[in-house]
Formats: C-alpha cells, sequence, structure tokens
C-alpha cells in the first residue's frame, strides 16, 4: 500500500520534467525566478540549473515587476522565458507589466508583437500563511484579454499544459494550487501536450456536473466517490484552461445532466465560478431542472488561525451539500 | 563613431522632421482631426536623435507616452505615423494604438507605452535577449524626470546592473511631470545621481546639443557592446508645450526659464554648427525644412486618404494563432 502511494510522478515534477524537455528542444528557452537556482521554493524547476547552466537558469532579484518586464521584453525580443512569481499574491507588485504591457502589446501594436512567454505563480489557503500568501487570484487574470489562464488539477496535466504553455505564442499565467503540488500521476516518460483551451470529464456521471477549478477539482472527485454510494451519479468537468474556455464541454455536461453546482476556492463574489453559472444561465437554461450552485470562500481575506482558517476554505463537505440541495439523495432524477 | 558629413546631415533631417511633425500634430488635434490626445517631443529634438544616431537597425529602444520623436529618430515612417494619428486601417498600428503605442518592431521598436516607467524593465528584458544571443546588440530605455519616480524604473536598473545587461538608460529631463516642475517631484538636482546607486556610471549632459548627446550615448553603447553592462544618461532638455496637447497655459510658466531655453534652441544650435563647419549653408539647410514639410503634407494626405479599420478587426490580434 505505501508503495502504491509513492507510484508516478508528481505535479511539481511534472512540471519541472516538461520545462526540461522544452528547455532542451530549444535553447530560446529560459528560466528565471527567485531561488528558481536552487529548483524554486516550489520545487517546480527543480534539477534545471544542474542540466542547463547559469545561462538560462537564472535567479533573479526580488523585483516583481522587473521579473515580469524579463519575461515581456525577452519574449518581444524574440525568447520564450518561464518566469515565477513565488505566490500569487506578489503578482500584485507587477500587475502593470501584466496588465498593461504583456497582454496587450500585441493588439495595440496592430499585431505584429509575439509574446510567448510563461509566468508560474502558486496560489491557495491552507499552509497557516495568512493573508498575504494564501489568495486564489485566477479571475484578476481571466479578465484580461490577451492573457491565457491555465489552472491544472492533477500531475498529469500540470506537465502538459505546461508543455503547451511554453509552446503557445501568448502570454500564459501558469497557476498551481499548493496544496496540489505533491499529487502523484502517471505521465509519459517523453514530452507530451495537453492542449490549451480544452476542458476534461475528470469523471462521468449522469446525476449533476460539477464544474470546479484547480484544487477544488480534487474535491469534487472526492464528493463524487462518497455520493456514488448513495446512489448519486456526479459528473466533474475540470477546464484546465480558464481561458480561453472550453465552454462546450461545459455545457454539453450541464445539458445531459440537468443540473449544475461551480465549485472554485477563490472568494465567491465576482469570482470566476460565476463566468460558469452565468454562461449556463445563458446557454444551457432550458436543460436545468435546478438553480446553478455556486461555491467559493467567504468574502475576508484568509485568516491565519488555523481553525479560522478550515473554516474559510471550501472543500468535499460543501460540494457534497450542495449537490444534496438540488439532487434529492435516495431518489435522483 | 566617426560623424561624415553625411551622418550630420541625416541626424540634422530627423531633428527637423520631429520637430515638423509634432508641431503638425499638434495643431492637427486642435483640429480635431487627429483622435485623442498627442505628447508633442518639441525642444527635446537632440536627445532622441543625438543616443538614436549611435544605434543600429537591430538595437532595441524602449519609448514613452512622447514617444514621436523616439520613433523618428530611429527612423520611423511617417505615412504610418500620421496614419495611425489619424486611427486608420494604414497606421503603425492599424489604428487600434493611437499616439501613445506606436512602434514599428522592424525597427527594434518595442513600444511607445502609456505607462510611466513601464519600458524599462521591458528593456531590461530585450537586453537580456541581445546578452543571450551574444551578438553585440543593445537596447536603449528613454524614459523622463517624471517617470524617474516610478518604481519600475529602479526595479529594471537594478537588475539591468545585476546581471550587466546591454542597456542604456536615457532620462529625458525636460524638468516638467505632467504639469508639475522637477524641482516640486525630486530632492536631487540631477537624476543621473542614482544611478551610482545602482553601480552604472552615469552622467547629466546638455540635452539641447545633439554632438554633446552623440558622444555620451557613443560611449555608452560602446561600454554596452563590450559586455560591461548599463550605463545612466541624463539628458538636460525642455518641453516647450505643456504635458499634452500644444499650449493651453494650464500652468504658466516663469517668462525667463521659457525665453533661457528657447535661446537654446537644438534645431537652431545645430545648424549653426553645421553651418560654421561648412557642412551645411543656410540654403541647404532651409532646403532640408522645406523638403521636410513636403513629406509632412505628402504624409498627412496619405492619411486623410486611408481607410478606417474595418471592424471585423475589433476582435483580430488579441491573441497569436497557435499553429503547434
Amino acid at each position: 500500500m505505501a508503495d502504491e502511494k509513492k507510484k508516478g510522478t508528481k505535479f511539481w515534477q511534472a512540471i519541472a520534467q516538461a520545462q526540461a524537455y522544452e528547455m532542451e528542444a530549444n535553447p530560446e528557452v529560459f528560466v528565471a525566478g527567485q531561488d528558481i537556482e536552487m529548483g524554486a521554493l516550489w520545487s517546480t524547476a527543480s534539477g534545471l540549473r544542474e542540466r542547463f547552466g547559469p545561462e538560462r537558469v537564472r535567479n533573479t532579484p526580488l523585483s516583481e515587476t522587473a521579473m515580469a518586464g524579463l519575461a515581456v521584453g525577452s519574449a518581444v525580443a524574440g525568447m520564450r522565458p518561464v518566469v515565477e512569481i513565488m505566490f500569487v499574491d506578489f503578482m500584485a507588485c507587477c500587475m502593470d507589466q501584466i496588465v498593461n504591457q504583456m497582454a496587450k502589446m500585441k493588439y495595440m501594436f496592430g499585431g505584429k508583437a509575439k509574446l510567448p512567454l510563461v509566468i508560474i505563480t502558486h496560489q491557495g489557503a491552507g499552509t497557516g500563511q495568512a493573508g498575504q500568501h494564501s489568495q486564489s487570484l485566477e479571475a484578476w487574470f481571466a479578465h484580461i484579454p490577451g492573457l491565457k489562464v491555465v489552472m491544472p488539477s492533477d500531475a498529469y496535466d500540470a506537465g502538459g499544459l505546461m508543455t503547451a504553455s511554453i509552446r503557445d505564442d501568448n502570454p500564459v499565467i501558469f497557476i498551481t494550487n499548493k496544496r496540489l503540488l505533491g499529487l502523484r500521476g502517471d505521465l509519459p516518460n517523453e514530452a507530451y501536450v495537453v492542449p490549451l483551451g480544452k476542458a476534461a470529464v475528470k469523471r462521468e456521471g449522469t446525476d449533476v456536473s460539477v464544474i470546479a477549478t484547480g484544487r477544488m477539482v480534487q474535491e469534487a472527485l472526492k464528493a463524487a466517490n462518497d455520493l456514488a454510494e448513495k446512489g448519486v451519479s456526479v459528473e466533474v468537468v475540470d477546464p484546465r484552461t480558464l481561458s480561453p474556455l472550453d465552454s462546450d464541454t461545459i455545457l454539453n455536461s450541464v445539458r445531459k445532466t440537468g443540473r449544475a453546482v461551480v465549485a472554485q476556492e477563490a472568494v465567491r463574489f465576482c469570482g470566476y465560478a460565476a463566468e460558469l453559472a452565468a454562461q449556463i444561465a445563458d446557454e444551457a437554461f432550458d436543460y436545468l431542472d435546478a438553480p446553478v450552485k455556486r461555491i467559493g470562500g467567504p468574502f475576508s481575506p484568509v485568516p491565519f488561525a488555523p481553525n479560522l482558517e478550515a473554516e474559510w476554505i471550501k472543500g468535499k463537505a460543501d460540494i457534497i451539500a450542495a449537490i444534496e440541495e438540488i439532487v434529492p439523495v435516495g431518489a435522483p432524477a | 563613431m566617426e560623424l561624415t558629413n553625411d551622418k550630420l546631415t541625416d541626424m540634422f533631417t530627423r531633428m527637423v522632421r520631429i520637430r515638423e511633425f509634432d508641431e503638425r500634430a499638434g495643431l492637427l488635434t486642435e483640429e480635431a482631426k487627429v483622435v485623442g490626445s498627442v505628447h508633442l517631443y518639441v525642444g527635446e529634438e537632440a536627445s532622441g536623435v543625438g543616443v538614436c544616431s549611435t544605434l543600429n537597425d537591430d538595437d532595441y529602444i524602449t519609448s514613452t507616452h512622447r514617444g514621436h520623436g523616439h520613433l523618428l529618430a530611429k527612423g520611423g515612417d511617417m505615412n504610418k505615423m500620421f496614419a495611425e494619428l489619424y486611427a486608420k486601417a494604414t497606421g503603425y498600428c492599424h489604428g487600434k494604438g493611437g499616439s501613445m503605442h506606436m512602434s514599428d518592431l522592424d525597427l527594434g521598436i518595442l513600444g511607445a507605452n502609456g505607462i510611466l516607467g513601464a519600458g524599462a524593465p521591458i528593456a531590461a528584458g530585450a537586453g537580456f535577449a541581445c546578452q543571450y544571443r551574444g551578438k553585440g546588440q543593445v537596447t536603449v530605455c528613454f524614459f523622463g524626470d517624471g517617470a524617474a519616480s516610478e518604481g519600475a524604473i529602479h526595479e529594471a536598473m537594478n537588475l539591468a546592473a545585476t546581471w550587466k545587461l546591454p542597456v542604456i538608460f536615457v532620462c529625458e529631463n525636460n524638468l516638467y511631470g505632467e504639469f508639475m516642475s522637477y524641482n516640486s517631484q525630486h530632492a536631487i538636482d540631477d537624476v543621473s545621481d542614482i544611478a551610482q546607486g545602482y553601480g552604472m556610471p552615469g552622467v547629466a549632459i546638455d540635452g539641447q546639443d545633439v554632438l554633446a548627446v552623440h558622444e555620451a550615448a557613443s560611449e555608452a553603447v560602446a561600454r554596452a557592446r563590450r559586455g560591461e553592462g548599463p550605463s545612466f544618461i541624463e539628458t538636460k532638455t525642455y518641453r516647450y508645450y505643456d504635458h499634452v496637447g500644444r499650449d493651453y497655459g494650464v500652468v504658466p510658466r516663469p517668462p525667463e526659464e521659457v525665453a533661457y531655453w528657447k535661446s537654446r534652441d537644438p534645431i537652431d544650435i545645430f545648424r549653426k554648427t553645421l553651418i560654421e563647419r561648412d557642412v551645411l549653408t543656410d540654403a541647404s539647410a532651409d532646403k532640408i525644412v522645406q523638403s521636410v514639410r513636403d513629406d509632412v503634407e505628402a504624409a498627412i494626405k496619405f492619411a486623410e486618404e486611408s481607410p478606417e479599420p474595418d471592424v471585423s478587426a475589433l476582435l483580430e490580434d488579441v491573441y497569436t494563432e497557435v499553429t503547434a
């Protein structure tokens, strides 16, 4: 049993491997960030410095605006940077480069600029780090035309989406959830792609669709397991790429099941799940047998005290409760 | 760099092109023929031309909201510039950028920029690409004294110095940020004093003398090409017009200040020098000015006769299509 658990590649290793494959294949790819030479705080650049040397694997000053600008300037000058911003919270320090520069350069310059860059960053609560190291801010980036936003929920997708992100000619914000980084998965022994803009049905079901992002995908899968024992069949859909969004896969699932729960870890108010709920209301209203339920964090900063933080974070129990509100347990529709 | 008579004449011509372009751009805004607003470079021509006279086509620059001059200094096409001001499909940005985003990537221009100081981190990034490729390219970051208060400038200088990037930071101190005077925004007399704090050489020079600018830039560019890292040049210059548009007299300036700077007009100074050196005569200088004016009128005509962007272009070029 213990050996079984050790099988497969961890989420963070999948990301490091994907970068290594692309660095091997393309001398224009380089990685930079704080503590990147030691493999990055979250280990997502493990082994790269040893393999590719100091020219291509570079520590930066603690200077998010300069780091994001490094990505923009080197990309528009023909390179393919992967720059890490250690916590998504720190993206607040460099939002000009993200929002006003990398996202708009191509459009504002009449289509000429190409910005093949990846900003990888890490988010999520549950690590006792309080208000400035725990947020989930994916909606900030998904709101901006010109950015692509990627949010993998398992190791396989993390590796394949990173490969696709590096190969993409657009700025990609690649967001992990810190508590997923130790998850394991079976990966190919070579570079592979999970295409951007394609959602995945992570579990098929017939009674209700849970459309979840990031860590909430894993929570939804656990909820689906528990509910299966009660005779409720839950379908779990993971958009994987928040922008561009594969709306068809989501809407087809909801049209099939007739019920939908949308779930995110981020603060519920004005969150990404609200966009999902709105699209379902716009495009699949006639198929709905119940209101769309929406799960997200309370409208407060993430608190420090473990009991408060535990209260703040939504998860499996909240998903089950939401499903039970719209699917009568024991008498599925 | 040896300045041949041809090169000197070319520098003079570029300065005149900037002056004539921006004077007309200002007028056209008042006539509401040009969409939005323009930030005019009139009075600062020696700075942009002096620096860009040391660059090759494959060197990069980042520019500012006051960017027409930099684009013309590096060889920009007036037709495409006026067409962009007119928001026409034939403009540099196909009518999607306007005055503040005119760029020519083929000339290594990574944008004019509507955000103060934002070009500096981008210049550091382009500088890294130059260093990585090892072909001796350099990047120049133009910014103003106002932007010197922005954190982005300081972060970029620190990164560039730490990594020894081939970047030249050129602070064009035109004595005004928006409508506020330099002294109300800074505690130091020379912005270039900050260079030492980041470990790079910094000089403050006469920004109205294009030959002085050329000389300082030549030294900084040569240093960068040798792999010795970034430099900082402050060109002391003067913004003839208001922050935006021409002279609306929003905040009156001291008349003696205006008189002093107009007595040091960069084009007058250079014209006098070139005539003294027998590079030009009064007649040949006048001829250049007239020829530029003809080009300006022709470019305006081109812009006026060009089509607007098709509405179908609205959603084009938000993303680069991925073929892989």
